[in-house]
């Protein structure tokens, strides 16, 4: 709808605050969406520069492995898959008809879970792999 | 505290008849009675303002055909609290003893005319069924989002009824009973049109919908609801069934909905919104996928 004027804050995200569950899983639904479609790009163009055999692919592997922002960067991208997995879940059940009276604790519950998944897996991330 | 335009220098044509002494007088008088009045007004707000039962409403206010209220601004109102006193309580309040050009919809006040959906501290309601007491304070009151604003909290609700009436809300069928019968329907299925019966055009779904704000041409919850009233009716028949689900699974129908859940959480009668725009994108899936 066309607006005569500027209503400030009334029509934009700066309402933040006052969104509710359902809201706020939309917004990271698709906020991890596109994280993990830039991660598909990124991930296939980085791997195809280290296909001419076995020791150049383990190399690269390696040497992405030594660096420690590459580690952290692991634990925000298991973060993001482990929520756009559960929360896609829930959408499934919502697209089924299924408890829909429980769409915001479905939200809350894989919102946790992913932060527990997460917690639990960052020193796995940091020791790194040895191969 | 009041928004009306400066008032008029008072004619003194009147005066001209009368002697210059008694002029001065009646001036003089005019002028104290003035000042007693303006004291009193400053005392009645102030009182107002200190008491601990006033509510303290925010409100917006614009008019485009009123000069100093072509730039959007919130006024602020200091109305006494009674027990259960409502958001449109207030309003009304406000209107009668400070400012009778505030304006804003209302018919019935018990929340069946659906006039008056209002913006209130950040989220859709009636005004008429939010009480003051369930809200902090300061109250504020705005306009529905995502639509025109014609004056104060009067929207332009053009729109949202071009969109009801799209998914042509009434009852259709071929099957017409025998002359001397009713059109019946069973319980069952009475019970479930029961909720999506319940809506009252307010628009409170369709202001809080983040996808309609986004296309215009989306039909909203509140049409899709209607249409699920009349598509889940039996009585209206296979093939108004068929010609209702082309209506809804259009670019712009159904499928638009990306379950926020925003306009079930806002609807003023509790409609399960989500719901039955979910049924009815797995109707028109149904209606268009067969195997055999």
């Amino acid at each position: 709808m066309s607006q005569s004027y500027n209503r400030g804050l009334i029509e934009d995200f700066g309402r933040w605050r006052e969104f509710s569950a359902g809201m706020w899983a939309w917004i990271f639904h698709k906020f991890t969406g596109w994280v993990l479609v830039g991660y598909l790009f990124t991930h296939i163009a980085v791997l195809s520069t280290a296909l001419s055999g076995a020791a150049p692919y383990t190399n690269t592997i390696q040497a992405l492995e030594s660096l420690l922002v590459v580690r952290i960067l692991e634990v925000g991208l298991l973060a993001v898959a482990v929520f756009h997995i559960l929360n896609g879940l829930r959408l499934l059940f919502v697209d089924l008809g299924v408890g829909l009276e429980a769409q915001d604790k479905s939200f809350y519950a894989s919102l946790i879970l992913t932060g527990v998944i997460v917690v639990a897996s960052v020193p796995t991330f940091l020791a790194g792999v040895s191969i | 505290m009041s928004t009306q335009v400066p008032e008029q220098v008072e004619d003194e044509s009147s005066a001209e008849s009368v002697s210059p002494g008694k002029q001065k007088r009646d001036a003089k008088k005019r002028e104290r009675a003035e000042r007693l009045q303006e004291q009193r007004e400053a005392e009645a707000a102030e009182k107002a303002r200190t008491a601990d039962d006033t509510y303290h409403l925010k409100v917006f206010r614009y008019d485009p055909e009123v000069e100093g209220k072509q730039e959007p601004r919130f006024d602020d109102f200091y109305v006494p609290y009674k027990q259960g006193m409502t958001v449109l309580d207030a309003l009304m309040w406000a209107r009668d003893h400070y400012d009778s050009s505030l304006t804003f919809r209302h018919s019935c006040r018990q929340a069946i005319c659906g006039s008056d959906a209002l913006f209130v501290n950040g989220s859709q309601r009636l005004g008429c069924k939010t009480q003051l007491s369930d809200l902090s304070e300061p109250v504020r009151v705005e306009p529905l989002p995502h639509a025109d604003v014609v004056k104060d909290l009067v929207v332009d609700m053009e729109h949202f009824y071009d969109q009801m009436e799209a998914v042509e809300p009434y009852f259709q069928t071929n099957s017409l009973p025998a002359e001397d019968e009713e059109q019946r329907q069973t319980r069952e299925n009475r019970e479930k049109v029961k909720m999506s019966t319940r809506c009252i055009w307010c628009s409170a779904c369709m202001s809080s919908c983040n996808i309609a704000a986004g296309d215009n041409e989306y039909l909203g919850p509140a049409a899709i609801n209607k249409a699920y009233r009349f598509a889940m009716d039996e009585r209206e028949g296979e093939d108004m069934k068929q010609r209702r689900l082309e209506i809804l699974e259009q670019e712009h129908g159904v499928w638009r909905c990306q379950t926020q859940f925003s306009c079930t959480e806002v609807c003023p009668k509790d409609i399960p919104l989500t719901e039955h725009i979910q049924e009815l994108k797995r109707e028109a899936i149904k209606n268009n996928l067969k195997f055999w």
